[in-house]
Formats: structure tokens, sequence, C-alpha cells
């Protein structure tokens, strides 16, 4: 038993108990004071950087999702600027046009009175023009012809009969 | 400026000692009885005077043969005289005190023996001793270093709170990591591996710092051959030992005493067996790490000893690139043993807390 004879290999009992004594108090320390503090530091800096990095994924994803909303929304903006756009290009032409037609209708109502207006104001006159001339003419007639034609009577159906034709010949 | 008086210090008390070592050879082991001058150097002694554990602190041999060394106290039990402490200069160089003697020769080289009145060691009434030996105040230093150091790294974590790792945090912190994540976690598994992480990282930093500290030569506390004690070993080994036992799930003990697939009548046989397996695991542990740090110093002991076995001054330098090489190595072995042995730990324990799989 060469082991057993030799201080080396043969444990001496004093130093297993300072060294379990010793050890003893080094783990009960360090277990307390020391790694409980530690590796819950440690977990908490792993979660938290687990969850920065999730957030940071979410928030990236949720950016380009953001953005393509974006896109969508101006794409819509901008077409519903264009209906806009043209419906009131729309609208103005149909004011326009409608002014337009109107204002012919109008101007056209306008002309139609003002010619009826005429006829009649023309075809007054002509009547009245009518009477004078008959008066007149009477009285030219009376005056030139007061001496050769006795009696009215048949003076006057002459010049009937003349302006008979007179406005059978105007017609 | 600090570090180049500190580096200085050191460069000149490696100077300081190597020739006195050198001339000290002849008082080598004749400080005690006999005054031969001309004895022959022993290697073996020499080695072995490092390796082993001792009452005192043996700093150096001034050429008279008058050596320095800082006197350890000594607490012995003993049943004639009781519970005793007292430095162990009462004992330097054989001598006697209240019926105990430090033996310097012999079968009991090393320990301190009792008395009987005629002056011969009372063989039947060996006291037990519970000295503060080199090893134990070298354990004791470490353990010190260590809570110093972890307790400021709690600390400093209370300060910084979950930002970035600062100052001490960025050295210490990828090795609690590496413990984490690549030992314990792998062997142990993510439920479980919360309860074990104190145990595991104590001792892998208690074997570490005693490991890197007994390769530091000078001064005291430092070159201590802790983890090269089996001693030592063999108590954390029961620290691990305990801890698998406390921790054994009903699927471990089912396994020791009833295999299960082993027929009824091979369990007599297969008993013994896996009992001897329970010892052999905390067996393995202390050999492992006692050989391999008892290795190293045997060897960087043996390169120096070459230094006194040619006699000569002109092999040191030879010597010293050799134990600065064996050094770097032994820095390496330093943290491989305390890997292996937490490593080792990891894999024991998670056997005895699996559940059953299959």
């Amino acid at each position: 038993m060469i082991l057993a004879s030799n201080s080396l290999t043969s444990p001496a009992i004093g130093t297993i108990f300072w060294a379990v004594f010793i050890f003893s108090i080094f783990f009960a320390i360090l277990a307390k004071f020391a790694w409980k503090p530690i590796l819950s530091m440690i977990k908490q800096r792993d979660e938290s950087i687990k969850g920065s990095l999730a957030a940071a994924e979410n928030a990236r994803k949720e950016m380009i999702k953001l953005q393509s909303d974006n896109e969508a929304i101006l794409r819509k903006a901008r077409d519903e600027r264009e209906n806009i756009l043209k419906e009131a290009r729309d609208v103005r032409d149909k004011l326009i046009a409608e002014a337009k037609s109107k204002a012919t209708q109008e101007a056209e109502k306008i002309v139609e009175s003002a010619k009826t207006g005429i006829e009649r104001e023309k075809a007054k006159a002509l009547s009245e023009i009518h009477q004078q001339v008959t008066v007149l003419s009477i009285e030219v007639a009376s005056k030139l012809l007061g001496e050769k034609l006795g009696k009215t009577g048949e003076q006057e159906k002459l010049i009937e009969k003349y302006l008979k034709d007179i406005e059978l010949n105007k017609n | 400026m600090k570090k180049h008086i500190f580096a200085y210090l050191i460069f000149a008390l490696l100077i300081a000692i190597f020739p006195l070592q050198v001339s000290g050879q002849e008082g080598q082991g004749s400080h005690g009885s006999g005054n031969q001058k001309e004895e022959k150097f022993n290697p073996s002694e020499f080695i072995m005077d490092h390796i082993g554990d001792s009452h005192e602190w043996h700093i150096l041999t001034k050429k008279n043969g008058e050596s320095v060394a800082i006197y350890l106290p000594v607490i012995i039990y003993n049943k004639k005289s009781g519970l005793n402490v007292f430095s162990s200069r009462k004992l330097a160089h054989g001598h006697e005190y209240k019926g105990f003697r430090l033996e310097e020769e012999g079968e009991y080289k090393g320990r301190i023996v009792a008395l009987d009145d005629s002056g011969q060691i009372d063989k039947g009434n060996m006291p037990l001793d519970f000295s503060m030996t080199k090893t134990v105040i070298g354990m004791l230093a470490a353990a010190l270093i260590g809570l110093w150091l972890f307790l400021s790294l709690a600390h400093s974590y209370r300060k910084t709170g979950i930002s970035y790792p600062k100052g001490i945090q960025k050295f210490l912190e990828p090795i609690i990591y590496f413990i984490r994540d690549d030992i314990v976690i792998p062997n142990i598994g993510q439920e479980k591996h919360e309860k074990f992480m104190p145990y595991l990282l104590s001792v892998f930093f208690f074997i570490l710092i005693n490991n890197v500290m007994g390769l530091i030569p000078f001064p005291p506390p430092f070159g201590a051959n802790v983890t090269g004690n089996i001693a030592v070993t063999m108590s954390l080994a029961l620290f691990t030992f305990t801890i698998i036992q406390l921790n054994g799930t009903k699927n471990y003990w089912r396994h020791i005493f009833a295999t299960p697939g082993v027929p009824f009548w091979l369990l007599p046989i297969m008993i013994p067996v896996e009992i001897i397996g329970m010892f052999s695991k905390p067996f393995a542990l202390t050999v492992r790490l006692f050989a391999n740090i008892t290795a190293g110093h045997i060897i960087v002991m043996s390169l120096l000893a070459l230094i006194f076995i040619f006699d000569s001054l002109t092999v040191a330098p030879v010597s010293i690139i050799f134990v600065i090489f064996m050094d770097c190595l032994e820095l390496l072995v330093a943290f491989l043993q305390a890997y292996v042995f937490t490593l080792l730990s990891a894999l024991f324990i998670s056997l005895a807390v699996a559940e059953e799989h299959h």
C-alpha cells in the first residue's frame, strides 16, 4: 500500500475539515449575495435583449405595413383628387353649356318677341297708313274731283274698289 | 507606474532567491538535527516539500542555514491534553512543545505526533490535526479573493442595472455565460439549471482561483499547492456527491436499487455495482483534479531541481525557459481542470435529476 503510506495521497482529516468549512462559507455567501443578484440581472438583461429584439422586429414590420398603407392612402387620395377635379371640370363644362344654351334661348326669345313686336307694329303702321292713305286719298280726290263727281256715294264705292285691289295685290 | 515597481520587485526577489536556493542546497533538511554541511541534494525531497502540506510557510533559507518562514497556527486535539492552539514556531527545528513534536523524518514525516512520557511517539494516541496549514491559508486567501471579486461584481450589477457590462463585468460575465450556456444548460436542462448554477459557479471559480494562485510562486499566500492536495479535491467532490444524493429523483434511486430491465436474480450483483458507481463518480473528480494539478507542479519543480542537480547556474536559463513554457501550459490546465470539474459535476447532477425517459 504505497499510496496509503504516502502523505501526498492520504487525505488529512484537518485539511478536509478546513476545505469543507471554507468552501461552505464561500458557497453560502456567494449564493446569497453574489450569484442571486448576478444571475437574476443576467437573466433580466437576456430577457430585455430578447424583448428589445422582438420589439424592433415588430416595429420594422409595423413600419413596412404603415409604409404600404401610406402608399395606398396616397394613391387613393390622388385618385380622389383626380375624380374631384374631373367632376369639377364636368360641372363647369355643364354649367357653361347650360348657361350658353339658356342665353341662346333667351336671345332667341327676345329676337322672336322683337320680331313679332316689329311685325305687329308694322301691321299696325300699315293699317294706319292704309286709313291715312284712304282718308288722304279721299280728301285729295274730293279736293281734286269735288266738282267733277257729284255724288259722293259713287266716289266712295270706287275708292273702296281700288283699295281692295291694292290689298289683294299686297298679298 | 505602480505596475513597473511591482514588476521590478518581483524581478529583484527572483534574483535574490535563486542564488540563495543554490547555496541553500547544503542547508536543505539540515536545519533540523544534524550539521552535515555536505548533504547531497535530494530532488524528491525538494519537490515533495513543495507539493506537500506544511505547518510553516517557508520563504527562503539563508546562507548560514537559517530559514525564514511564516509560522502558521497549530490547532491540535488529543485525548490526553485536549484542544491545543499555538504557533508552529514552537515546533520548529524538532522542538517539543506540550507533548507534541513535528516529525521531520521517518514514517510520520511532516506530521505532528504526540509523545509519551519517555519522549517516544505515542502510536496509540495520534492527535487530530486541525492546524491552519499552508494549504488551508492558501485556500482561505483564494476564498477571500473570490468573495471580494464576486461581491464587488454583484455590487457593480446593482449599480449598472441591466445596461451593457462595464469594468469587471466585461471580464467575468463571459465566463459566467459560458458556464451557464455551455456547461449547465446542455447537461441539466433549461428547467432545472437555475437550482444548480450557484454551486457550479462557486466550485468553478473556487478551483480556478486556487489553480491560478498555485501557479504564482511568490509571495504568500500565493504558491500553495491547494488544488493539488487530495484532501481539498476530496472535499469538493464531497459537495458534488452530497448535492447529487440530496437532489436524486425517484428515478435515480430506482436505477440504483431496482435497475429497470434487469432480472431480479441479478440484483444482488447490480446493487453493489450501482453503489460503487455512486462513489466512483466523486472519486473520479477527486483524483482527476488532484493528479492534474500535482503533476503540473511536479514538472515545474523538477525543472527547477535540475539547477541544483547539476549544481550549476548555467543550467538556470534553460530551466527557466522550460518552466515558463510549463507555466503557460499550467495556466491552460488551471482553466481546463476547473472546467472539467464543473462539467463532470454538472453531468453527474444531470444523471441524478433526470426524469424517466425510456
